[in-house]
């Protein structure tokens, strides 16, 4: 493997709810738990999992969104959780987003135009108003959208058509890792085709990194080389997109998959119904996190020890006692 | 096969807006049987859900108007029902579930003053009594620790669990038919699995219809017998579930289930997904002639003169395609 592009060791997130008078009950949500992984150049990285699985928020701490608790996360040979403000904002148009809603991450006030351009402005991309113009243009026409589209108001486009100006947006200073957070979740199926077929182009052509992340099992195992099954905070499985879906090994991976409705009425087939809903990320189940609802579950074993991520077979890592 | 409890007949709902009408629903014809699941699929704005409010007349009038059609319940029509006479039928033939169970539900009293309601007003129970039902609904539901939770509110269920107090309010006066509208979007898949097994189980013990409003074609797969595909108001083609997968006729149902994604564990290349290009056309003063026509990549100029009609191909399935139909509809 090439030297990754995206490196994340160790990532910690824990937010504060205090409540009670002057929030002197410490309470404290752990989002992420130890999460590390690694990107090389050109790969897709699917992450998947549940609300509330820390999948989000693993991302936004890539981009000090939100800063991490704990944890290390290096970008090209560079600890960017270490850099000052300044150096980040360098760093910056190396790596980008885009957001789930298209209908909330684009100011309403402002043209499209003056959304995709502004991080042209920002890190003083454009030397003259023909070339930012030009540039704005050539975005537009990048994400298949037109020059004349860049005097109109996000409210003028229909949700596909927003996606797509997030996308130039993010494209605008030519990052080389975009975060895709859940970018077609909001998207009506033929429209989320649309944009998984932009994506794919993008990468083939300008040769992005996608750190994917997503709840659909079915859209992450299309785009994805790798893809990465988190549970309340932590992975829980890593692999191939091949082999995580022919042969998973961590029993919250098979259960997920064994959920998804398949669109052949002949295919009915058993289905691992969990019993239970996630438990709270504020007073995580203790040892696996999973053992409350695990179907194979040994006690105490599993409630006593967080079992570590294992590599079982070459590329293929679990955090199971009993699968590893 | 047994007698339609529900006939939708060219139904036509359409709402004033400041730049014209929106023609939402615009002709629909769907039947329903008793005990039988009917999947009305399509995306955002194909007219699904104002095609599911118009039957219980839950539709905000003015600026919404049913301007035609029939809506025949057991051969009654409901259309010129007034409130009270639809109020008997509500609930008790006909409920429905909601797809936001975040705020489906009212804040401020206890779920169980809310399953309560219904079976009070309908099956006139007294208070005593429709609470014990109440608590006897949710156990059926699965909610642990029913004659606890009954006293708690909304907020303090989780989305899926919501979800379920929809289901058992819906449930509780026995209804012949329930209208479930996009039951499991808000949900996670594990959840959204417990509840179709639900469902399922709730179906199998009460015997009634159902009909699923959905955009999510793997939930119909799994659930419907009958699937109805519906696009910009219209129902474009209409078949048994096993026929519709195996063998879409209609050009904008071939699309849609090519552009879904799906987990294929013996494909060694993954395949570009089929987009169906452009966008859903707007429903105010739509261009006369088939509604498909601008996205579709065999259309030809006949398409565009007049509406094609939704005709029976054989074996049940219908179809609203001049390719498939032959000729143009008179």
């Amino acid at each position: 493997m090439s030297t990754p592009l995206l490196s994340v060791r160790n990532l910690t997130k824990q937010f504060d709810i205090g409540s009670g008078f002057l929030l002197r009950n410490d309470a404290v949500v752990h989002a992420v738990d130890g999460v590390s992984f690694s990107i090389p150049p050109g790969e897709t990285l699917g992450l998947v999992g549940e609300s509330g699985s820390g999948k989000s928020t693993t991302g936004r701490c890539i981009l000090r969104l939100v800063e991490p608790t704990a944890g290390e996360i290096w970008f090209q040979g560079r600890n960017v959780s270490a850099l000052d403000a300044r150096a980040f904002r360098a760093l910056c148009r190396d790596m980008q987003i885009i957001f789930q809603d298209p209908f909330a991450s684009l100011n309403p006030r402002m043209t499209v135009g003056t959304i995709i351009g502004e991080a042209l402005t920002i890190h003083k991309l454009a030397p003259s108003k023909e070339a930012f113009t030009d540039r704005v243009v050539e975005l537009l026409e990048t994400v298949g959208l037109q020059a004349d589209h860049m005097h109109r108001y996000p409210h003028e486009f229909s949700g596909g058509q927003r996606q797509r100006i997030g996308i130039a947006r993010a494209l605008a200073v030519e990052p080389k890792l975009i975060i895709c957070d859940e970018p077609v979740s909001a998207l009506d199926v033929s429209i989320q085709a649309q944009v998984i077929n932009l994506l794919e182009d993008l990468q083939g052509k300008l040769g992005l990194t996608y750190l994917f992340i997503a709840h659909d099992l079915s859209v992450v195992e299309h785009i994805s080389h790798r893809v990465a099954v988190m549970y309340l905070g932590r992975i829980v499985e890593l692999a191939s997109a091949r082999d995580l879906y022919v042969t998973p090994l961590h029993p919250y991976t098979e259960a997920l998959l064994s959920a998804v409705p398949v669109t052949d009425p002949k295919a009915r087939r058993k289905r691992i119904v969990l019993q239970g809903e996630v438990p709270s990320p504020i007073h995580p189940p203790s040892g696996c996190h999973f053992h409350t609802r695990c179907p194979i579950r040994q006690l105490p074993l599993c409630a006593r020890e967080a079992p570590p991520l294992k590599e079982t077979a070459s590329g293929h890592f679990v955090a199971c006692h009993l699968r590893s | 096969m047994s007698e339609p409890l529900l006939e939708i007949r060219d139904l036509k709902t359409h709402f004033a807006t400041d730049n014209g009408i929106v023609r939402a629903v615009d002709g629909v014809d769907i039947t329903i049987r008793r005990g039988e699941t009917v999947g009305v699929v399509g995306e955002s704005g194909c007219g699904k859900t104002v095609t599911a409010m118009s039957v219980l007349k839950l539709i905000a009038m003015p600026p919404g108007r049913i301007v035609d059609g029939q809506i025949l319940w057991q051969g009654r029509d409901l259309i010129p029902l007034e409130a009270d006479e639809l109020d008997d039928i509500r609930a008790k033939d006909i409920a429905m579930v909601f797809q936001e169970p975040m705020t489906s539900l009212n804040p401020v009293y206890t779920i169980g003053e809310q399953i309560a309601e219904g079976l009070r007003r309908h099956e006139k129970l007294s208070r005593r009594a429709a609470l014990e039902r109440t608590v006897e609904m949710l156990r059926l539901v699965q909610i642990a620790n029913a004659e606890k939770r009954v006293h708690d509110y909304p907020h303090q269920f989780s989305g899926g669990m919501r979800q379920r107090v929809m289901i058992a309010m819906a449930l509780s006066c026995s209804p012949k038919l329930l209208i479930a509208d996009e039951p499991t979007t808000a949900l996670d898949v594990t959840i959204q699995a417990q509840i179709l097994e639900l469902l399922a189980d709730m179906k199998a013990r009460f015997g009634m219809a159902v009909m699923l409003i959905t955009h999510a074609m793997g939930v119909v797969a799994e659930t419907a017998q009958r699937v109805v595909v519906m696009y910009a108001g219209r129902v474009i083609e209409e078949a048994p579930v096993d026929e519709l997968f195996a063998n879409p006729r209609h050009p904008y149902t071939q699309g849609l289930i090519r552009s879904i994604p799906h987990i294929d564990r013996a494909a060694t290349t993954k395949k570009r997904l089929e987009a169906i290009p452009g966008v859903v056309p707007r429903l105010i003063d739509p261009a006369p002639g088939c509604r498909f026509a601008p996205r579709c990549r065999f259309a030809m100029p006949a398409c565009r003169l007049a509406t094609p009609a939704l005709r029976d191909v054989g074996g049940g399935h219908k179809v609203a395609c001049i390719l498939e139909t032959g000729g143009l509809p008179q």
